[in-house]
């Protein structure tokens, strides 16, 4: 089984690895619901970190740029759906944060992000694009809070890729 | 590495000499605790560095999180304006605890800040500009709060002032 998953963070041009998680106890979201849009997949180690302006947090202030490039974001940890609506309570998150809990990390390791030895996800970025194709993956060392610039400069490098619909050229 | 993508120019609040061999910028939010932990290093630092030091502050306020962080950031654009921007900073610094708006009042009194000029700050009179270091920062790859830009570049080592100095001082003897 574990053959089958890959090695590294799904590079830019492959085709996203579908998953369903939960957003809540009685919601789910799963890779089809983000189709038609860009979508940010950010997965994070854990709730909870101990810093001000953490990872989950920074993306919660920068929200408005993200719409505005007419992106959706989810976190991905995981932990538990519970766990999940304290943290979002506590820190006025307004995206949601999906619970990779049960398999254990089972979309984590689908997009090459898992850490066997701790059971927890890497820090990774994912954006796709409306079609669900990977166009942007970075991993960053697990304690270091990435920002949103990379993000940001993949979406504007996907926004001058599609030009409207329409548009001879 | 995440650069800034904003360079330090005339706008920006600054101390120490423009042509300092190093160049230090914090993205800060005025109630966050540990830009609250770091303020006192970086007098430090900037004491030990000197004229070799340029200490430029520009704003991230994460209001989410810190409700009295964007009112914070206005009474010290509004305190530029009265050339205290400076003082404003360290104030509220000093006072991290205390940032209500009858409190920002009450050290605009301190500063002799016009308080119709402070009231219309407040009103969101000069949030572009607090907006335009916010944005600017989510380019640069802020990553939380406080961010420091050594030379253009995020930093994301020690912060203590000790670290700071050696390595500050190893980039001003070699700059």
């Amino acid at each position: 089984m574990t053959d089958t998953y890959p090695r590294v963070a799904l590079p830019p041009g492959t085709a996203a690895a579908p998953f369903r998680l939960p957003s809540t106890p009685d919601q789910y979201i799963s890779l089809d619901d983000l189709r038609g849009r860009p979508a940010i997949l950010a997965f994070y180690p854990a709730d909870w970190s101990p810093v001000c302006g953490d990872q989950m947090a920074l993306y919660n202030q920068i929200l408005p740029e993200f719409q505005r490039a007419g992106a959706q974001l989810v976190g991905i940890s995981v932990d538990g759906v519970w766990c999940h609506a304290a943290f979002a309570e506590q820190r006025h998150l307004h995206f949601p944060l999906l619970a990779d809990f049960e398999p254990k990390g089972e979309v984590a390791r689908r997009y090459g992000v898992y850490r066997e030895t701790e059971g927890i996800c890497e820090r990774a970025l994912f954006v796709l694009d409306a079609q669900g194709v990977v166009r942007w993956s970075q991993v960053s060392p697990i304690d270091i809070n990435p920002g949103a610039d990379g993000i940001l400069d993949a979406l504007e490098a996907l926004a001058n890729d599609s030009p409207p619909t329409g548009d001879p050229a | 590495m995440s650069k800034l993508h904003i360079p330090v120019d005339a706008h920006d609040h600054a101390q120490g000499p423009a042509d300092a061999p190093v160049t230090l910028v914090e993205y800060g939010d005025y109630e966050c605790p540990y830009c609250g932990e770091a303020y006192p290093m970086l007098k430090a630092v900037q004491a030990a560095l000197g004229d070799q030091l340029r200490f430029v502050f520009r704003n991230f306020p994460i209001t989410e999180l810190h409700p009295h962080a964007l009112r914070a950031a206005q009474f010290a654009e509004a305190a530029a304006e009265a050339g205290q921007f400076w003082a404003a900073h360290d104030l509220i610094y000093e006072h991290q605890d205390a940032l209500s708006e009858a409190d920002l009042f009450g050290y605009g009194r301190q500063l002799k800040l016009d308080p119709v000029a402070l009231k219309s700050a407040f009103e969101g009179r000069l949030d572009a500009r607090i907006q335009r270091d916010f944005l600017g920062g989510v380019r640069s790859g802020v990553n939380g709060t406080p961010s420091l830009f050594i030379n253009g570049t995020r930093y994301d080592g020690p912060r203590d002032a000790d670290s700071l100095i050696a390595l500050l001082s190893d980039l001003a003897v070699r700059a």
